[in-house]
């Protein structure tokens, strides 16, 4: 099982300006993430895979079928793709009941006993007994979601597309879903590509993840690789690292940091073109002893499992941000230390994303 | 009391009616894809009936079938006859009741949420399908509020018509046609009958449409 994805598509319009999709990268089974910010091209990504928009150039290659290839002039349908793509609002047809929803994805089926068996064994995986003549303004959000996805499996679609799934549903629903979704993601063993801004759910559902700016593909690793060391300024920021800082070459295991008025010892070796270090906010510890400086204290967050301290250095730059470090409650003490250390190993190194491999 | 004007308003305008659900619907539908420019022009002339006075289109009507022009003389060689005929009403009805077809089921097309569509072709059903059994019901109201002001624009539809067709009793003359020549010769009372059916006829247009609506509330809210 694998998607190879090759494809340039140029889009200009008067209100958002021009934007140029570039987008490469390949999987090999299991749930790949396409995480990026609004506007980052995940949305057009998939409309381009599912054949609703057509790249101008380039190739999409599905378990050996090609999909799109602009050179040998291929452009399959949609509807030959097989591809299920599950929309962020679920797209179920008003005017249809769940069941008359779901026979659209058997349409094919011509069998009337096997397509009365593929649906019962559907309703049944997706647990929507009892559902199955209401109509999509009758459905919570979460049955809504177990519609649409029905409707897609029964199909039995060769890649799923999940973009942004759980983005209109709130914060319980929400985790109960993803748990949900990731039970099922696993026995059904299919690839998908699961599309999000929220970095906690592609961490959770995702085995590999593909990190998405202004159209291009940043990085693509391993979801553990990619968290530890997301190599370039944009994709640490989007991992959510919060402080992300220009830094230096300084030695084979030194930077140096103007803007904090510090140098760092690494444990990884520097190469030519760093641009920037990062520091997570949990890693700053008062008790480690290597990279140990005076700081003093700017400002006091409090969140609701943990606190954030903002701190500078002795001699940060003036217009160089607050540092921020978050302690968990109940681990924080009286005063807040008046030094702080890292530890090497997380002092995550940022080179310019243009760098080739 | 002579009834044609009645039957044969109601033919006029149930059949030009049907033309115009059918072409309005393909013009909102084609035009929607096309790139800006040409959908500007195409926009402008498929709205000109609505503003521009009914004795004008007859004028263009006149001026396109008349039995002397070049497109009438052709049509004539298969027997086919425009003017002073009660189908060239219909031709004149759905000329003037196009343009409401037209922008109704474009308003409604625009609205209509594209992921279903997407959706629908991604789960492989034909584009027919998706556009009878999704588009057109998502959208039902606003192309039966559609089909409504057509028929009732073609049912009282009047200047067109009087040039293309004119006023023949028992031929082409038409419930708002006869109105006008009863009361020219001076019937007053015999006009005023014939005010009464229309009025008739029109509250009951508007009341089958106020069912249909509610009918269409309950079924969603049920």
């Amino acid at each position: 099982m694998s998607l190879t994805v090759d494809i340039t598509k140029n889009l200009s319009s008067k209100k958002s300006g021009d934007f140029s999709l570039n987008i490469s990268f390949e999987t090999d089974g299991g749930v790949s993430g396409l995480l990026g910010a609004s506007g980052s091209g995940k949305s057009m990504s998939l409309m381009c895979i599912a054949g609703i928009v057509k790249p101008d150039r380039g190739r999409i290659i599905l378990n050996g079928r090609t999909l799109f290839d602009s050179e040998r002039r291929i452009n399959l349908t949609p509807q030959k793709r097989r591809v299920g793509y599950l929309f962020q609002n679920y797209a179920l047809f008003p005017d249809m009941t769940a069941r008359q929803n779901i026979m659209c994805g058997l349409h094919n089926e011509k069998d009337k006993t096997r397509k009365e068996e593929s649906f019962q064994e559907i309703i049944e995986l997706m647990q929507l007994m009892g559902l199955e003549n209401h109509r999509p303004d009758q459905l919570s959000g979460g049955q809504k979601q177990r519609v649409a996805l029905a409707r897609i499996l029964v199909g039995n679609p060769d890649l799923l597309m999940l973009d942004e799934p759980f983005s209109a549903l709130d914060g319980h629903l929400r985790s109960h879903l993803q748990v949900e979704t990731q039970k099922l993601l696993k026995r059904l063993g299919k690839e998908a590509l699961l599309v999000t801004h929220d970095r906690n759910e592609a961490y959770q559902l995702c085995h590999k993840i593909a990190l998405l700016d202004s159209g291009r593909v940043l990085v693509h690793k391993d979801k553990e690789n990619l968290f530890a060391d997301p190599e370039s300024r944009q994709a640490a920021v989007l991992t959510g690292c919060k402080n992300v800082v220009g830094a230096e070459k300084a030695g084979e295991y030194q930077v140096h940091v103007p803007p904090w008025g510090v140098r760092f010892t690494t444990s990884q070796p520097v190469r030519d073109g760093l641009c920037a270090i990062g520091i997570r906010a949990h890693y700053f510890d008062p008790d480690a002893v290597q990279n140990r400086f005076p700081i003093c204290f700017a400002d006091e967050i409090e969140a609701p499992f943990e606190y954030f301290g903002q701190f500078r250095y002795e001699n940060q730059l003036d217009e160089s941000q607050n540092i921020w470090w978050s302690i968990p409650k109940g681990q924080k003490t009286a005063q807040w230390p008046s030094e702080i250390g890292v530890d090497p190993v997380n002092i995550m190194l940022l080179y310019n994303s243009s760098r080739t491999l | 009391m002579d009834w044609y004007p009645l039957y044969n308003s109601l033919r006029i305008a149930a059949i030009s009616c049907v033309i115009v659900f059918f072409t309005g619907i393909a013009a909102a539908y084609y035009t929607a894809r096309l790139p800006r420019v040409i959908k500007g022009v195409l926009d402008v002339v498929f709205t000109l009936p609505l503003v521009l006075p009914p004795t004008v289109c007859g004028y263009f009507l006149i001026m396109l079938f008349g039995v002397r022009r070049p497109m009438g003389m052709f049509l004539a060689q298969f027997g086919i006859k425009f003017v002073m005929t009660w189908y060239g009403g219909v031709l004149a009805a759905a000329l003037v009741a196009f343009p409401l077809m037209y922008r109704t089921a474009r308003g409604a097309f625009e609205s209509f949420d594209t992921t279903l569509g997407y959706s629908g072709q991604t789960l492989g059903l034909r584009n027919s399908y998706i556009f009878w059994r999704i588009r057109m019901p998502a959208c039902r109201q606003g192309i039966m509020a559609g089909t409504v002001l057509a028929f009732a624009r073609a049912l009282g539809e009047y200047g067109a018509t009087s040039m293309l067709i004119g006023y023949t009793p028992g031929k082409t003359a038409t419930i708002s046609t006869t109105v006008y020549q009863l009361w020219r010769t001076n019937n007053e009372a015999a006009a005023f009958k014939w005010v009464v059916v229309n009025i008739i006829i029109s509250a009951v247009v508007l009341t089958i449409v106020n069912m249909l609506e509610r009918r269409d509330k309950k079924a969603v809210f049920k």
